[in-house]
């Protein structure tokens, strides 16, 4: 197990490496000026090329990237060419907004969702079958923000609950740290819920008609026990990787429902910086994403083994 | 041992006792102690540079003017008025000497000097277009002593005093001399002012939000507050300055009591305000922004000057605003480049623009230019609501005139990196765009950018090569009464719509809103926060 770790982790670094080459030089032959864009509407081309100079994009593009990549190395993701902050400082202030949506999120959608999913193959083709295919295709189809807006007019706005914007940090309060995350987080989660339950119970359609849930039924279990301890358990491995992948999803920004919650999250800054071609902070964004994919896919082939012990590594 | 015991047991029970009363006290002082008082607001946009001279986006220059003061301001009448320093001109108006009013000290304790000015004036004259023009005239500019600025002039330039006061794009804003020498091209990393509001460094978030304090130390000046000058005095503890890419999240959280003051409501979404009796929706910035298009003269179709008029007469304001803005209380037509309501307004030139516009006379002179179809290559930001609409009712009234066009839409960004492509239209150039500003930094031929005929080297993108242009501004800088002024600068005007500089396609307003438990907000072409007072 733990050389499949290592040679996973090994693995990891060459793809992180073509991920930095590509997104290097794709930002590079991408339209934009930051020079133009810090220098604003005044600048005259003499003026333009200066503030390129300063900021060292006159230089050739493998001596820029060497640069950057000798940063790396040393653990340093580079500065914003915009605000002059640490690319590792702003995203250190963008994470827990986004970490915490996600979290939240997830939880949400695997709490309602997973038990959705088990009900609806146990009463496949009923009324609790129906009822969650159709909400589930509901929460595919409404738009994120639409249910975002339609939650802040109704539990905000007429209701008086919730804020209807912002997000405070969860070290300041259980309190205040809630009733900013539960609104953008059901929002988000309406659709994992939607996926997870079809997900759970399409798995759950194919376990159930397997002969050791009958041999479990014929033993004189509970339904409870069948459903939950047998049958889930088995069809828990694809269900995992959707949730996986979900959560990579979810942490790499979820730019709309922060812009409607106004939550300063990865997303916002993802979008901000690709808008103000701040180079070395789209990098580290596209660095750290690709990180948290590779890193969440090994959790979730790890977890595999744990769900399924005919699974070994 | 039992001695010990004792010490240590009357020892901790002291400091129970103590940590007891301690946390009483603690507990009562919170309970009184009041909330600090905060104004929320929700600016145009995040801000994301802090050095308010390497750039002119306006954001940064609000924040200019709550860490920084400046050496002079303007007042409602926007004339230039004293603010750190009065000033006296010599009688041949060739040597001014600016003296530093008392009691100004940085946000790091240090006294403001003259050589603070000095330095911060020539970092600012590096950026600013004015400031680089009156610099060209400027034999010296020097501390004489700590509270005394000497400038002394080659030649006449009579908008000193103008340049050294306006309000945007960049003001004079002072800092400490070790600051101000940073070069004008690299932006500075220590934000010290010695302006009303401090900088709190340690909860800046660049692009969501930047908070500033009461600088308990600042001494305003007696008079009333005029627009950025008169007395800065601060009535609150705290301004956060929150940014929201959602404008229905911004109206829901005002509606909500969330925030305290919207800079810019979306047109479309005033309704949701107005009809909140706890909000005021009014247009501080009472001059608005001008709207304006320009084309590229370095190639065709647009290095005809012909062709250029051509287009000038398809175009008209009032299809422009009414697509732009839609509600006619925030937009009006104004012949004037710049801008109506100011000392220099006038419509010379420009009846087409405020008209319905001259299709068949731009059909005729597209004509008589032999117009052989080149296509506009227009570029179309798709991103900003204030500029959206302008590039498509363009394209429809050249179209009309007989123009074909070549939309290409973009974001913002996109765009200002390519206006600044001075290669042909097909190999990543263009032919015309559309932007806006806001009235100051078109007010006068000098502040105005594009009212510079220096083409590929100097001029302002579309690069226009005018000497006769030139010649005229240089005119106008050395006349001194108000009348001369207003003389030359219709005189710019008309040759400048006439050659097709730019085109102004008319001003619009738009209106703050604000919780009405904040009052003393100050009419002003920059939006500030001093007298500013918050009911709790």
């Amino acid at each position: 197990m733990l050389s499949y770790i290592l040679r996973r982790i090994l693995a990891a670094i060459p793809v992180m490496g073509v991920v930095a080459l590509f997104v290097f030089l794709l930002l590079r032959i991408t339209p934009g000026d930051p020079a133009a864009i810090i220098a604003g509407d005044m600048a005259t081309p003499e003026q333009l090329e200066r503030i390129r100079a300063s900021l060292g994009l006159n230089q050739p593009i493998t001596v820029q990237f060497f640069t950057w990549i000798g940063q790396l190395l040393s653990g340093d993701l580079g500065t914003s060419l915009i605000s002059q902050t640490p690319v590792t400082t702003l995203i250190g202030q963008r994470l827990e907004p986004t970490l915490s949506l996600a979290l939240v999120a997830i939880t949400l959608s695997i709490l309602i969702a997973v038990p959705a999913g088990v009900m609806a193959a146990w009463r496949h083709g009923g009324f609790i079958d129906n009822l969650v295919m159709s909400g589930s295709v509901l929460g595919f189809s409404i738009p994120v923000f639409v249910i975002g807006y339609m939650l802040i007019q109704l539990f905000a706005i007429d209701l008086g609950l919730f804020p209807v914007q912002g997000f405070r940090s969860i070290f300041s309060g259980i309190g205040p740290f809630a009733e900013r995350i539960v609104l953008p987080a059901f929002t988000l989660s309406t659709i994992y819920i939607a996926l997870i339950a079809r997900m759970t119970r399409a798995s759950m359609l194919d376990v159930l008609g397997e002969d050791y849930i009958r041999t479990a039924r014929a033993k004189g279990l509970t339904e409870r026990l069948v459903l939950f301890r047998h049958a889930l358990r088995n069809a828990a491995v694809p269900i995992l990787t959707v949730i996986g992948t979900g959560f990579a999803f979810m942490i790499s920004g979820v730019v709309v429902t922060e812009s409607v919650f106004n939550l300063p999250g990865l997303g916002r800054l993802t979008v901000d910086a690709i808008l103000a071609r701040d180079y070395p902070v789209i990098q580290g964004l596209i660095l750290l994403t690709s990180f948290i994919y590779v890193a969440v896919n090994l959790l979730i082939d790890l977890s595999y083994a744990f769900l399924d012990p005919r699974i070994r590594y | 041992m039992a001695l010990f015991n004792a010490s240590r047991s009357t020892l901790s029970g002291a400091i129970r006792a103590g940590a007891a009363a301690a946390a009483l006290l603690m507990a009562l002082q919170n309970g009184l102690a009041a909330a600090p008082k905060t104004i929320t607001a929700v600016m145009h946009s995040g801000v994301r540079v802090l050095d308010p001279v390497i750039t002119t986006a306006h954001i940064t220059r609000n924040h200019g003017y709550m860490i920084y003061d400046t050496l002079l301001a303007i007042d409602e009448k926007f004339q230039p008025q004293p603010q750190m320093a009065s000033w006296a001109v010599s009688d041949d108006g060739l040597t001014y000497t600016f003296t530093l009013r008392d009691g100004l000290k940085f946000h790091d304790g240090a006294p403001v000097t003259a050589e603070d000015c000095v330095a911060s004036l020539k970092r600012w004259a590096q950026r600013d277009g004015g400031g680089q023009m009156m610099m060209g005239s400027v034999a010296s500019l020097e501390a004489t002593d700590a509270k005394t600025i000497n400038l002394k002039l080659k030649e006449k330039f009579s908008l000193v005093l103008d340049l050294l006061a306006k309000p945007s794009a960049i003001p004079t804003f002072i800092m400490p001399k070790r600051i101000a020498e940073t070069p004008a091209d690299k932006a500075i990393s220590e934000h010290i002012g010695s302006g009303p509001f401090k900088f709190v460094a340690a909860e800046y978030q660049p692009g969501v939000k930047v908070v500033y304090e009461k600088n308990t130390d600042y001494v305003p000046r007696s008079e009333p507050p005029s627009a950025t000058s008169g007395g800065k005095v601060v009535k609150v503890d705290r301004v956060e300055w929150i940014t929201m890419p959602d404008a229905q999240t911004t109206v829901n959280a005002i509606n909500n009591g969330e925030i305290d003051y919207i800079e810019q409501a979306p047109w479309d979404l005033l309704p949701l305000v107005t009809s909140n009796k706890d909000l005021n929706v009014v247009t501080l910035n009472k001059l608005g922004q001008q709207t304006m298009g320009r084309m590229n003269w370095l190639y065709p179709p647009f290095d005809n000057p012909k062709i250029r008029r051509a287009a000038l007469l398809a175009l008209n304001q009032k299809d422009v605003l009414a697509a732009l803005v839609g509600n006619p209380e925030y937009y009006k037509v104004c012949g004037s480049m710049y801008g109506c309501g100011t000392p220099l307004a006038t419509d010379v030139g420009s009846k087409t623009l405020t008209g319905d516009g001259d299709v068949e006379g731009a059909k005729a002179l597209l004509k008589e230019a032999g117009y052989d179809g080149t296509p506009v290559t227009l570029l179309q930001a798709t991103d900003v609501t204030t500029l959206t609409a302008q590039p498509i009712v363009a394209a429809q009234l050249l179209r009309k005139a007989g123009f074909t066009v070549d939309m290409q839409p973009m974001d913002w960004q996109t765009l200002v990196g390519r206006r600044a492509s001075q290669k042909p239209p097909a190999e990543g150039g263009w032919n015309l765009f559309f932007t806006n500003w806001v009235i100051p930094e078109v007010w006068n031929p000098v502040v105005n950018p594009m009212l510079n005929g220096r083409g590929k080297t100097g001029g302002w993108f579309g690069w226009p090569e005018d000497a006769k242009l030139d010649a005229m501004r240089a005119e106008f800088v050395k006349v001194a009464t108000p009348e001369e002024r207003k003389a030359i600068a219709a005189r710019i005007q008309e040759h400048a719509l006439e050659v097709v500089n730019y085109v102004p396609l008319g001003q619009y307003d738009v209106p703050g809103v604000w919780n009405k438990k904040l009052t003393g907000l100050l009419f002003s072409p920059v939006p500030v926060f001093w007298n500013a007072e918050i009911k709790d």
